[in-house]
């Protein structure tokens, strides 16, 4: 069951509307204590990223889960929105205009909503590969735009703005960072709801129509161009609204958030996520952030890690995390999900194993030819390697080799453990 | 009264190959018409050609007796027309409800809302529900259509088209590739879903085209060589030539 959510299954089970609810009761009450227990700096400021990317990557998603669009230029809405927030942030401290800061991400939202407009009629008169690559076309024409014009865009170092100027709201002035991620907590919030109350409108239904089927849409009464065009309004919205909250948490806006790099970024999340399900892209969203944050301070060839997880994700796991969990679903109603459980217990140390050598063997490859003498001692979890002594390479080379030979053996046997699993869940009828 | 469906010197060409070379039919309202014909005479292009997925090199086409050629299918469909694929073509990673409640969902009038939930729509539940119980799909309707054996799957396809309410309905070799049994249900169907409705159907089984049809059209090489009454059809000379006489004996 691809298209079917989670949740959606929840709320059709009796006594499922109390646990529907009991969800985002349950996320409005984890975003309230996040920050309660791990009150440092750093926490609130991941925290802070993620909630971003989560409406970000839930907004990609309308369009490529949803809807079937493939877009890279994505992040120009989002752009977009954090430009024109940082504007109207400047214009509302300047002339004393009555809007307080929590309602600048709707300005955010209108941002891209509105360029949405602009160009979105044009962008979905067909799908695939030409709507995919005027999305590129857009994205890059956008990007350098912005560099052009600088009285807009602020050039190479952006337009900057102070969130603490603005009215403030009961009494908060959004100068503290736990301020400031309440307010994207409750945006966070209030989107997710709003893109899942969205899957179970008229509209969102034909959306998934016209991903499945555009020509046969046609012949049920509704026009595809004008059910895509819809779709990408309110992605556009979305991101525009993320795109204002960023503006809001950096108190800047810059052309590198409209470019290319972003929106491969939101692509990646919701990929990596998963597509397919409405929670997918959240898991991604928040991976790919702490990815972000934990890589680059650790390693320099972090682009190179994201590649492989993602090439990783396309070849071995095309539904991403979500597909991944709910492949166990019907193991789970069925009761034999112990089955693999063992399986993979066995085959996750090899595993491990092997990607260390991966890790080790590009780690010492990249300070070996990045750095001449200092900088080649590459510190491993801990444990120092010299990427100039040859026990280095030879010890990441017995790594990756056996790791691998010992871990496909325990793969297979994940594979056989899947298969009997799945047997009995086919047997009770749960899975077809 | 004019009626459902009137096709007046319609020609269509690919490139400079004539599939349907001056084709002229009339559908009553109400009627159950066949189409018949040996392969590749040109009963599905006919069906395209109406159902505006293609557009005629020539003639015009009427439908309740408005020019509809030159329409998209959507707005065609808007007026009340609605046909099924002789290759299935359903929703296929969707539920068996989604599919046939996506179907019912125009013809409800909730277009492209964004602010009602689907699920509270008691006259789209309603509509649903009976298509699902009239293509025998109720058991199996969160079931993703892709995953429907191929029986069902011609099922969902005929629930799909019927779901809106048009008053013409077009199938195009709905029974095609059924066990005996299953094309006896399926006409059972047909024959009771399309009561006081128009029915064009394309149908290769003569036993079916006989008991179904009020009229019959014999479509060969892109033109319709006769169009009557069963037993007309069954006394015409030229159309026992052209096929029945290959096909029936
Ligand atoms: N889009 C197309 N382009 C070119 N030739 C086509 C096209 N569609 C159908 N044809 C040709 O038109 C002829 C009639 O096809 P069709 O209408 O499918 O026949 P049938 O009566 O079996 O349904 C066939 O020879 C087919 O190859
Ligand atoms: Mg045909």
């Amino acid at each position: 069951m691809t298209d079917a959510t989670a949740l959606d299954e929840l709320k059709e089970q009796p006594g499922g509307n109390l646990r529907f609810y009991g969800i985002w009761l349950i996320a409005a009450a984890a975003l309230i204590v996040l920050p309660l227990v791990f009150s440092s700096g750093s926490s609130l400021t991941s925290f802070n990223l993620i909630g971003i990317a989560i409406i970000f990557a839930l907004s990609y998603n309308i369009l490529l889960g949803q809807t079937g669009l493939l877009s890279f230029g994505h992040a120009v809405h989002y752009g977009l929105g954090g430009f024109l927030a940082v504007h109207v942030m400047n214009a509302v401290a300047n002339y004393n205009w009555p809007l307080p800061l929590p309602f600048i991400p709707l300005v955010g939202g209108v941002g891209g909503l509105a360029f949405a407009i602009l160009v979105g009629w044009v962008m979905t008169k067909r799908a695939g590969t030409v709507f995919a690559m005027i999305s590129l076309g857009i994205g890059e024409l956008v990007a350098s735009s912005s560099l052009i014009l600088r009285s807009v865009f602020g050039g190479e170092s952006g337009i900057t703005t102070d969130r603490t100027a603005l009215p403030h709201m009961f009494g908060w002035t959004f100068g503290p960072q736990r301020q400031v991620y309440y307010l994207i907590a409750f945006w966070v919030l209030v989107s997710a709801i709003a893109m899942y109350a969205l899957t179970r409108t008229p509209l969102g239904r034909i959306c998934n129509a016209v991903r499945d089927n555009p020509e046969r849409v046609e012949f049920i009464g509704y026009d595809p161009h004008v059910v895509r065009y819809f779709a990408y309004g309110f992605a556009g919205f979305f991101a525009g609204i993320a795109g204002g909250l960023t503006a809001i948490n950096f108190e800047i806006a810059n052309s590198a958030y409209l470019g290319a790099t972003q929106s491969g970024i939101v692509l990646f999340a919701a990929f990596i996520g998963g597509t397919a399900y409405f929670f997918g892209p959240i898991l991604g969203a928040i991976l790919v952030t702490y990815l972000q944050l934990g890589l680059t301070n650790i390693t320099t060839v972090w682009q190179l890690y994201f590649g492989i997880i993602f090439i990783g994700i396309v070849m071995f796991a095309p539904g991403g995390i979500a597909g991944l969990l709910m492949m166990h679903r019907p193991l789970v109603r069925a009761g034999s999900w112990p089955v693999v459980i063992p399986s993979y217990l066995l085959a996750a140390l090899p595993t491990l194993v092997f990607a260390l050598g991966i890790i080790l063997s590009i780690e010492t490859v990249a300070h070996y030819t990045a750095s001449e003498g200092e900088g080649n001692i590459i510190n491993l979890f801990g444990v120092p390697f010299d990427a100039t002594a040859p026990t280095t390479w030879a010890v990441a080379a017995l790594l990756v080799v056996g790791g691998f030979l010992i871990a496909r053996l325990t793969w297979r046997r994940v594979a056989d453990a899947w298969d009997r699993a799945a047997t009995v869940a086919r047997d009770r009828g749960y899975l077809a | 009264m004019s009626a459902a469906i009137e096709i007046k010197d319609v020609q269509k060409r690919f490139g400079n190959v004539s599939i349907i070379r001056d084709l002229n039919l009339s559908v009553a309202k109400g009627e159950r018409h066949a189409i018949i014909g040996p392969n590749g005479a040109g009963k599905s292009t006919t069906f395209n050609l109406i159902s505006g997925y293609i557009k005629p090199s020539a003639g015009e086409i009427r439908l309740n007796g408005d020019a509809i050629s030159g329409l998209r299918p959507f707005e065609i469909n808007r007026r009340g027309l609605s046909r099924s694929f002789q290759v299935t073509n359903v929703f296929a990673r969707m539920t068996v409800l989604e599919n046939v409640r996506c179907a019912v969902l125009w013809a409800t009038g909730h277009g492209y809302a964004f602010w009602k939930n689907v699920d509270h729509l008691p006259e789209v539940k309603r509509r649903t529900d009976r298509i699902l119980d009239d293509i025998h799909l109720g058991h199996r309707r969160d079931v993703p259509a892709g995953l429907l054996t191929y029986a069902e799957q011609r099922e969902l396809e005929i629930g799909i088209t019927i779901a809106g309410g048009a008053s013409v309905i077009m199938l195009d070799e709905p029974t095609a590739g059924m066990s005996l049994a299953e094309t006896e249900r399926a006409v059972a169907l047909i024959r009771r879903l399309t009561e006081g409705r128009t029915l064009v159907i394309v149908e290769h089984d003569m036993s079916v085209v006989f008991g179904l049809a009020d009229r019959i059209s014999v479509l060969v090489y892109g033109q319709i060589i006769a169009s009557g009454t069963p037993e007309e059809i069954r006394a015409n000379r030229q159309v026992k030539e052209a096929y029945l006489g290959e096909e029936a004996h």
